[in-house]
């Protein structure tokens, strides 16, 4: 019998699971490998199937989330998170920092509708998670070496150095030295193939934090390229925003 | 005749030639017409990097750099040098021990079994142009490293044997330049076929090999004038004197293995964001990863060798356990590494001089600095 996966969403934007969608020829090879009970943007549904790997995008954001991660759980062998959402609160985290309420009573009409928790969280804050897969959003390579190892029944393999040392090995012009920007790929984690320095770009960290990082050593430089406290808050302060190492960071210049 | 007191006017094995500016061009020409791609100097993203090169009008022409600890930036200027500035992130490295190669390959055959079959280098024989004294230093380090054990490196070897190279003289200095300290440069003395120094108006030639003879052969050369001589010996020495920093010594292995505990470790370690920049710029660093890449379907996997860094994570793990696991570990690692036991492993420090792990650092930490502070001024 193939292995059961399913592909869960919370709150996010959906761009993880293209992350599948988009595999081209590999989708037909996963399908030949694995059966593919739950996922809705796909098709399949079955969302209380007991299943070996269930992958979960978004984050946990309202009190239904709360209760059908738990069920989840139970009924998956793995669980690995995809995205930012699912691993570090997302950008909707930044609610974490300020009061939710005030928000949901300035933007929706009849806010009395709105059943919403305070946070969004990362679903490790609520269950035991095998493996997270960062990134904003995670690409098919990542998803499918998951897959792969699991089915070989070895680890994956996670790399969570700078974003700089693949940088330099694609031959980029480092965009902090040589332009000044502020490049969040020395404690950014890789996996991208740094893409934005590829283009020119700073790197806006959305793999999250890479590790033994040194913020204060990157807010310190930041500092010294002329940016204002707030704006190196906001450089931590992006995508992933219930990561602890950058929250602190943001901390740091902006109490 | 008498012979001249100057070692450096010795009189080298080919007389030295003149090719003017407007000749260049048949430079690249007699080089692709002896077989080689060539990769040059070239201006691009802010920052003089190796390219392919199709013509002589796609060098830095004009171009100054100007580096200090964390930062380059270029400058545009009305002079016809194509060669005015020190060095940019990238030496002869990244074309012999490249980034990421694939060794080998695994596949199942329709019995089930394994079968691995060895990727062969695809090699096209390269001519880099604008190699710097220090860059040949560290292709010297190079060399013993992947090709002087007892296991020649077969990627390596093939891309290095056809390798040609046109070294540059220095005749700018860069604030983050010390080779003259490490005894590296800036004049280029060996291990090049052809080596330029750029004059006004053209080039004074220096052969250095057979193969860089025939490549003179039918360029339109004539013998260089002692006043072109001088000014190439000028501007060399110019470019020494120029240089602001040193290291505190040639041979800092037994001082900094003495002082595995100094404060400055942790002083550096707090300012050093352990991101790897400075082993990837650094022209001598050989360190890498082996890792499988499996197909999907399981079918195949490759065998993949990547550079790698002594500030990663995984580069000291050992069966379940990081020994590095933190930054001050880590830097003491590259320095006592480079600085200190490379003299044991290759009879020599593991640093040339460059300066670019402290201009391509995002914080600018300098070598020369934190060896100062550790090992003492002078030592």
């Amino acid at each position: 019998m193939k292995p059961k996966i399913a592909v869960h969403k919370f709150s996010s934007c959906d761009g993880c699971q293209l992350a599948f969608l988009n595999a081209g020829e590999q989708l037909l090879t996963l399908s030949e490998l694995v059966d593919i009970v739950h996922f809705v943007e796909a098709g399949p549904v079955a969302p209380d199937e007991q299943v070996d790997i269930a992958f979960v995008e978004g984050s946990i954001t309202t009190p239904h989330d709360v209760e059908r991660i738990q069920r989840i759980r139970s009924q998956s062998h793995y669980l690995i998170t995809i995205g930012a959402c699912a691993t570090a609160g997302g950008v909707q985290a930044l609610r974490n920092l300020v009061d939710g309420q005030q928000w949901i009573n300035a933007v929706y009409a009849s806010p009395q509708y709105i059943a919403s928790l305070a946070t969004s969280t990362p679903i490790a804050a609520h269950v035991k998670v095998d493996l997270e897969l960062w990134g904003c959003p995670v690409n098919t390579r990542q998803v499918m070496a998951a897959v792969r190892a699991l089915l070989f029944g070895v680890v994956p393999e996670i790399r969570r150095d700078s974003v700089c040392m693949e940088c330099k090995r694609e031959g980029n012009v480092c965009v902090l030295v040589a332009k000044g920007q502020p490049c969040m790929g020395p404690v950014t984690q890789t996996g991208c193939g740094a893409l934005c320095p590829h283009f020119g770009r700073d790197c806006y960290a959305c793999y999250g934090p890479a590790e033994n990082i040194n913020t204060p050593a990157l807010v310190n430089r930041f500092a010294g390229l002329g940016l204002l406290p707030e704006e190196i808050a906001r450089r931590f302060l992006t995508i992933n925003n219930a990561a602890p190492a950058f929250v602190d960071a943001a901390r740091s210049v902006q109490p | 005749m008498p012979k001249p007191k100057n070692k450096q006017t010795d009189p080298p094995r080919y007389p030295l030639r003149y090719l003017a500016r407007a000749s260049l061009p048949a430079l690249l020409d007699s080089l692709r017409a002896a077989g080689y791609r060539c990769i040059g100097p070239q201006l691009k993203e802010g920052a003089v990097v190796y390219a392919e090169l199709d013509t002589v009008e796609q060098l830095p022409r004009g171009v100054h750099d100007q580096q200090s600890p964390g930062e380059y930036r270029t400058q545009a200027s009305e002079d016809e040098r194509y060669f005015a500035w020190a060095n940019g992130p990238q030496a002869i490295k990244p074309w012999l021990f490249a980034p990421r190669e694939s060794l080998w390959q695994v596949a199942r055959d329709e019995h089930g079994r394994l079968r691995f079959r060895e990727t062969s280098p695809q090699v096209t024989p390269l001519a880099v142009i604008g190699a710097r004294a220090c860059d040949l230093a560290a292709l010297r380090l190079q060399d013993q490293h992947f090709l002087h054990g007892a296991h020649p490196d077969p990627y390596y070897q093939a891309r290095r044997e056809s390798l040609f190279i046109v070294a540059v003289q220095c005749s700018h200095t860069a604030a983050t330049c010390f080779c003259a300290s490490t005894g590296d440069g800036p004049r280029a003395e060996r291990d090049f076929d052809l080596a330029l120094s750029e004059l006004n108006a053209g080039y004074v030639v220096e052969t250095g090999s057979q193969r860089g003879a025939s490549v003179l052969a039918a360029l339109p050369l004539a013998a260089a004038t002692a006043a072109q001589r001088d000014a190439a010996r000028q501007q060399s020495e110019r470019a020494a004197r120029l240089q602001t920093r040193a290291l505190p010594g040639r041979n800092l292995r037994d001082v900094l293995f003495a002082n595995l505990e100094h404060p400055r470790w942790d002083e550096v370690a707090a300012r050093c964001l352990s991101c790897g920049n400075c082993t990837s710029v650094c022209p001598t660093c050989f360190c890498h990863a082996e890792s499988e890449q499996p197909a999907l379907d399981g079918a195949h996997s490759e065998h993949v060798r990547e550079w790698d860094s002594c500030f990663t994570q995984g580069h000291s793990y050992i069966h379940g356990l990081t020994i590095r696991a933190e930054t001050r570990t880590r830097y003491r690692q590259w320095l006592t590494h480079k600085l200190g036991s490379w003299h044991e492993q290759y009879g020599r420090s593991g640093c040339v001089g460059c300066g670019r792990c402290m201009t391509w650092c995002p914080v600018g930490i300098d070598i020369t600095e934190e060896a100062s502070a550790i090992c003492g001024e002078g030592t």
